[in-house]
């Protein structure tokens, strides 16, 4: 047996199981999308439908502000843990790294044990002021559980580009005269935007198809992966949800190409 | 004395951060063990709910199990040996096919299962088997263990290592085992790890494809979240935990190895 | 020319001792008085401290509690170091990635306030000054590794520092850049009149480029003096073997004569010692006729270097010796010569066990 054909039949099983169970399927969602009784235009509902609009817009707004506030939480955070050396950083490293991978339902049951109707922050507002503070099934709740998956892996991002940032960039700025904030504004900051570009989009994309948390909450927000939970199983509306899951998977994935281009290096979602 | 000021004031924003992180999951933690958690901890502790949770559910968590090992057997035998011959073969047709295994990571779970429920749907006996939902997981974990592995490959020269074994006459299929998969092995645990703590957690693609009779763990969690009381719900919580929190540790030490290799 | 650098401040150094906090002793309590407008080269191996000492005057280390820097009767110790008006030019050079070449020559400026104009102004006397033109707007990533060097020279003078502070700048580079720019150097610190520290482990840039050098050992200063004086006077066989190429010997002194294997060598001194330590430099050691000399050996080798030959002569002191010699002689392997040394040109050095 040559070389050549040792590595097609290594190959070969990859290419069985995705061209199977993905690229087939992905086809055949595509094909629906376009086959109900809207035809192609289905394709084009989640523009001109106003309450697929209105929901399309909901979670680019909601998605975009989970991104930019777990940004600036994890740069603040991740720029101080690598930069000082404590007693107990390590145990704190690891209070904020370890959800990385909890499921959405779980995250979203955490957050009603925090402002759910039992929850910590309602029962410390009652006691203090009498009026119980609930609000784990609103969007709020949803943006909380959103920042909650998203922290821990942007911080690990932030924190290993911190660490191979050049400290004499940093040094030279102050001999120049910049104080401790114009080094964060000129120096550190743009340094960072790689980072902040590749685990911006993870945060985005995974945001956007976020489909647990907004179950477990169980809420009337409109989020697109609600939307086409509900059109497919209360509705069976099989096409319309095949259109928006197509939308919903081509702007994840734009956005994550995007990015890719803007920083070279390898840019994923997962969860 | 202003840079005190400065240190203490990122230390508390840090601390907040990991109070946000950690106190609901000690909430969840402690409601689990304790025998009415309105009343609160006063009430006292139990195991009792924890039991409930094992009578309900012993079911799901094993199935959880069965797909977790199943999805790891499978992106072990498929995934491994395709790593190698992506990262031998290079060209243009490899960076493709590296690019449409990766495309998971980028689509939404929903969007996956819809489309594998839209094409096999028919199929009665493999949709009714929890197959269906190793398929999901299958392809939802493959590019983790693909990835992990070429990373190996790509800081070890692994083609010289490869040529050198042929020079003294192996057959490829001997320097596979021989050379290739013992040279890839951090890259083979730490994806499996990874693959293993995906399967047991992965819920949006589940959801839609489990049937009555084939329900995972998480999917077990968002029935109790959904009918059970708190505590069941918590301790239900607690198992999973128990469950998942040392593989993620193991994830995050093998991690900080890589780093200082 | 000076009016382009502004003047230069004196800068005293008292009792600057560092340890880190890993209980590393970088530097023993050391005093050093750098003279307005001086060149002062910090010179020794790898791992002795000079950049610890360098990082001490910018202000970028703390010293150990006792220790003050002085910029002239200014006491700056506890002025950070973005107060402290100090020009820096790092090893890596630190040039901002982020921003062209021209905005890195003017980021000093724009954060002292100064207005659009007179800041152009300045960057363009920069360029000129370090031979960067055509180069303003281009990218960091864009320069050769000798460019990137005036670039964060003139960044470090665009500003009118008090002390220029420079940290193995040439050493990045490679040999023959390193030569060119090493003379470019010269005559730029000469014209600009700066005070400035610099730090190389290169003998031959700390020879040319320092009014004083400063050998540095372990953590702690081993000489000061001109280079002329570090050459030909070093005080400790290390100094000796450091800077130059250099014979040592052993042997007792008896009178004014040092007795070698080979036989004796005069001394300019009458001194009485058991086990004297001298030095030789090579192109001190004369060939002579067998019958004329008081040293005699067997030449080793030869090697032809071009403006001389390189001589190993056995036989002489218990060590081989090395020999600088014309190129015009006629050498063998084997021969038997006669060896003459100037008595000035014998130092004799403290022993170290
Ligand atoms: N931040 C630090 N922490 C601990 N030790 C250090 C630190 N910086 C330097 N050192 C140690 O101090 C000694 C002197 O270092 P340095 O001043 O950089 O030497 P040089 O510039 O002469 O090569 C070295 O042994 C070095 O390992
Ligand atoms: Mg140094």
């Amino acid at each position: 047996m040559s070389h050549r054909t040792f590595v097609w039949i290594c190959l070969l099983p990859l290419v069985v199981v995705t061209i199977a169970f993905f690229l087939l399927p992905i086809a055949q969602l595509v094909v629906v999308g376009a086959t109900g009784p809207r035809g192609l235009s289905a394709y084009l509902a989640i523009l001109t439908e106003p309450r697929y609009r209105a929901t399309m817009i909901n979670t680019v707004v909601l998605a975009a502000a989970t991104t930019i506030a777990t940004l600036v939480i994890a740069t603040i955070a991740g720029l101080f843990l690598q930069r000082h050396r404590f007693p107990g950083r390590a145990v704190l490293i690891a209070m904020l790294t370890f959800p990385l991978a909890f499921p959405g339902v779980v995250v979203g049951f955490l957050i009603i044990l925090l402002a759910g109707r039992q929850g910590l922050i309602g029962a410390i507002s009652n006691a203090v002021s009498g009026e119980k503070i609930v609000f784990a099934y609103s969007i709020f709740g949803l943006f909380l559980g959103y920042l909650y998956f998203s922290i821990p892996r942007v911080i690990l991002t932030i924190m290993a580009a911190v660490q191979k940032l050049d400290v004499g960039l940093e040094e030279a700025a102050r001999s120049l005269g910049a104080s401790p904030w114009a080094v964060q504004r000129d120096v550190v900051l743009p340094a960072l935007g790689p980072a902040f570009v590749a685990s911006g989009a993870i945060a985005f994309a995974t945001a956007m198809g976020a489909f647990g948390t907004a179950f477990t909450l169980a809420t009337n927000i409109d989020v697109l992966p609600m939307l086409i939970y509900t059109e497919f199983t209360l509705a069976a509306n099989f096409s319309i949800s095949a259109a928006l899951s197509i939308g919903l998977g081509v702007i994840a994935w734009a956005i994550l190409a995007l990015a890719r281009s803007f920083s070279g290096g390898a840019v994923a979602a997962a969860g | 004395m202003r840079d005190r000021l400065i240190f203490l004031g990122q230390l508390g924003f840090t601390l907040l951060v990991a109070a946000f992180l950690v106190v609901p999951v000690i909430l969840s933690l402690s409601a689990g063990v304790t025998v009415n958690y309105f009343r609160g901890i006063q009430s006292g502790i139990t195991l009792q709910w924890v039991r409930q949770v094992w009578e309900l559910y012993a079911g799901e968590i094993f199935l959880s199990f069965v797909i977790a090992i199943a999805t790891l057997v499978v992106t072990l035998v498929v995934g491994v040996p395709a790593a190698y011959a992506l990262h031998v073969r290079g060209g243009k047709l490899s960076r493709v096919i590296e690019e449409i295994i990766t495309l998971p990571l980028a689509i939404p779970g929903l969007a996956i299962a819809l489309a594998l429920l839209l094409t096999y749907g028919g199929f009665g006996s493999f949709r009714r088997s929890w197959l269906f939902i190793l398929a999901g997981h299958v392809i939802f974990t493959m590019p983790f263990m693909v990835r992990s592995v070429m990373a190996v490959f790509a800081s070890i020269d692994i083609k010289t290592l490869d040529e050198g074994a042929a020079s003294l006459g192996a057959s490829p299929w001997r320097r596979f085992r021989n050379v290739i998969v013992p040279n890839a092995m951090p890259g083979i645990l730490a994806g499996s790890l990874m693959v293993v703590t995906l399967s047991l957690g992965e819920f949006n693609l589940t959801w839609m494809l489990h049937t009555p009779l084939t329900k995972t763990l998480p999917v077990g969690l968002a029935d109790a979240y959904a009918s059970m009381r708190l505590e069941v719900a918590s301790a239900y919580t607690l198992i999973f935990f128990v469950m998942i929190v040392p593989l993620l540790v193991a994830m995050q030490m093998f991690a900080d190895e890589g780093q200082k290799r | 020319m000076s009016a382009i650098a502004g003047h230069g401040a004196a800068v005293h150094i008292e009792r600057c001792g560092k340890t880190f906090p890993d209980g590393t002793q970088a530097l023993a309590p050391a005093s050093l008085d750098i003279v307005s407008g001086e060149t002062l080269v910090l010179l020794g191996p790898s791992g002795c401290g000079k950049t610890t000492m360098l990082r001490i005057i910018a202000g970028l280390e703390q010293p150990d509690a006792g220790g003050r820097v002085l910029f002239d009767t200014n006491d700056m110790t506890p002025v950070p170091i973005e107060q402290r008006n100090v020009g820096m030019v790092f090893q890596s050079y630190a040039l901002f990635p982020n921003m062209s070449v021209s905005d890195n020559i003017g980021y000093g400026l724009k954060i002292r306030g100064i207005d659009a104009k007179a800041r152009a102004a300045r960057i363009k006397e920069m360029v000129a000054l370090t031979n960067i033109g055509g180069l303003e707007d281009r990218r960091i990533d864009q320069l050769s590794g000798g460019q990137r060097q005036r670039v964060a020279l003139a960044r470090a003078v665009a500003i009118r520092p008090r002390v220029l502070l420079l940290d193995e700048p040439l050493t990045a580079l490679d040999a023959s850049l390193r030569d060119r720019l090493r003379g470019e150097l010269n005559r730029l610190l000469r014209s600009l009149g700066i005070t400035t520290i610099y730090v190389t482990h290169d003998q031959a840039e700390a020879m040319e480029l320092g009014d004083r050098i400063v050998v540095m050992r372990k953590g702690a200063i081993a000489q000061i003096g001109t280079p002329r004086e570090i050459y030909f006077t070093p005080q400790s066989r290390f100094v000796a073997e450091f800077v130059g190429a250099a014979n040592i010997v052993e042997g007792p002194v008896i009178g004014r004569r040092l007795m070698l294997t080979g036989g004796s060598l005069a001394l300019q001194e009458a001194a009485d010692i058991a086990a004297a330590v001298a030095m030789i430099r090579p192109e001190t050691i004369r060939i002579v006729g067998q019958g004329d000399a008081s040293l005699t050996g067997i030449i080793d080798s030869v090697s032809f270097i071009g403006d001389r030959l390189r001589l190993v002569v056995t036989g002489a002191a218990e060590k081989p010796l090395v020999v600088d010699a014309p190129n015009t002689i006629v050498a063998g392997i084997g021969d038997h010569v006669g060896l003459s040394v100037a008595p000035e040109a014998i130092r004799l050095l403290p022993r170290e066990d």
